[in-house]
C-alpha cells in the first residue's frame, strides 16, 4: 500500500486539577500589568510534531495514539493530550 | 554477610559518586557505580537511583529514563522485595516508572530551588526510615527544578499510609512557608503499598556528615542505616 507522510501537531497540558504556574505568571505578571484585563485565563503546555508515513490519516493517528500511550509521552497523572492537526507533507 | 548496593547511573545524573561515598566511605558497606544499561538486578541487595538529571530530563523529568532497561531489573527487586530509593531525579525516574504514586511537576516558583530545608516523618515503616520515629524533623537539603508533587488520589494515598515525608518548618509545623516547591499536601516523599520502594526529592546523600550540615547533624545516615538493616533483616 502507497505510504504518504503525515504531520501530526499534538499538545499536551496539565490537567485542571494540577496548577499552572508559567501560565499564571503570563496572566499575573504580564497581561494583567499591560491591560489585557479580558484575557481570563492562559495555560501553557508542550507542543510536539510528529513527521511519518502511514497508509491514511486514520492509520497516522492510530499510531501516534498509540505512542503517545503506551511509551507515556503524555502523563496521565497530570495531563491531557489533543491531536491539533493533522496533515501531509507537501 | 557481605551487602551489596548498586548506584544506577544515567547519562547526566550528578550525584551518583556522592551516593557512592556515603554507602562505601560512612556507612561501610559495598556499594557499585553501575551503568544503567549494565545493571543486573541479580547482582545486589539494593538500589539507589541517585539525583542529578538523565537524558537531559527532555519531554519531562525521568520520562526517558524510565524506559531503561535498568528499570525492568529493578521491577524485578521490588517484586522480590528488596529496597529500592530514587533520590531527587530518581524520585522522578520511579514516578515515571509507575512503581511509585503520583508525578512531579516544575515548582510552583518556577525557579530552581537550592536550600536546607526540613522534612517530617510521616511514616517509620518502610525500608528507608525504620530507624526513624513517626513525627521526628529531619534537616535535609533540596536541589531542583521540577519538585512539586502531585497526586490525582491523595484520599487513596493517605489511606494506604504512603506518605513518608512532609515539609515542615524545623518545629514540625507545615505550612506554605516550609513548602519549597508547592507540593501537594507538602508531600516530599511517598512509599510503595509494599513499603520497600521510596522517592523523595530531598537528599539524604548531601545530610549524612555533620561537616556537610549547617546543623552539624547527620539526618540522611537514617535512610541508609535504615536500608541496611532492612538488608540485614531480610537476609537473617
Amino acid at each position: 500500500m502507497e505510504q504518504i507522510e503525515y504531520i501530526i501537531e499534538v499538545v499536551l497540558e496539565n490537567k485542571k486539577a494540577a496548577r499552572d504556574p508559567v501560565g499564571e505568571t503570563i496572566k499575573r505578571d504580564l497581561l494583567a500589568k499591560k491591560g489585557y484585563n479580558m484575557v481570563l485565563n492562559v495555560r501553557s503546555g508542550q507542543y510536539l510534531r510528529f513527521y511519518l508515513n502511514a497508509a491514511n490519516e486514520k492509520e497516522a493517528s492510530g499510531i501516534i495514539e498509540d505512542l503517545l500511550n503506551k511509551l507515556r509521552i503524555y502523563n496521565p497523572v497530570t495531563q491531557n493530550f489533543k491531536i491539533l492537526n493533522i496533515s501531509q507533507e507537501s | 554477610m557481605s551487602i551489596k548496593i548498586a548506584v544506577i547511573q544515567f547519562p547526566a545524573a550528578n550525584c551518583d559518586l556522592d551516593a557512592i561515598h556515603v554507602l562505601n566511605g560512612v556507612m561501610g558497606v559495598e556499594a557499585q557505580l553501575v551503568w544503567h544499561n549494565h545493571f543486573k538486578e541479580v547482582k545486589y541487595d539494593g538500589v539507589v537511583l541517585p539525583g542529578g538529571f538523565s537524558f537531559g530530563d527532555y519531554l519531562r523529568a525521568g520520562i526517558i529514563a524510565a524506559h531503561s532497561p535498568a528499570i525492568d531489573e529493578t521491577r524485578v527487586m521490588l517484586k522480590d522485595g528488596r529496597p529500592v530509593i530514587g533520590i531527587c531525579n530518581g524520585f522522578q525516574i520511579l514516578t515515571e516508572a509507575q512503581f511509585l504514586p503520583g508525578a512531579l511537576l516544575q515548582n510552583e516558583s518556577l525557579k530552581f530551588v537550592c536550600k536546607w530545608i526540613n522534612i517530617k516523618v510521616e511514616n517509620n515503616q518502610t525500608a528507608f526510615t525504620n530507624k526513624m520515629k513517626t513525627g521526628d524533623v529531619l534537616d535535609i537539603p533540596v536541589a531542583h527544578g521540577e519538585g512539586r508533587y502531585f497526586t490525582d488520589n491523595l484520599k487513596e494515598l493517605k489511606e494506604n499510609n504512603q506518605i513518608v515525608f512532609r515539609y515542615s518548618s524545623r518545629n514540625g509545623e507545615y505550612g506554605d512557608n516550609a513548602n519549597p516547591n508547592g507540593s501537594m499536601d507538602n508531600i516530599a516523599g511517598v512509599c510503595n503499598l509494599d513499603q520497600n520502594c521510596i522517592g523523595l526529592m530531598p537528599h539524604p546523600e548531601r545530610a549524612s556528615e555533620p561537616i556537610l550540615s549547617p546543623f552539624k547533624t547527620s539526618h540522611g545516615k537514617l535512610f541508609f542505616e535504615s536500608m541496611i538493616e532492612f538488608i540485614k533483616r531480610r537476609l537473617s
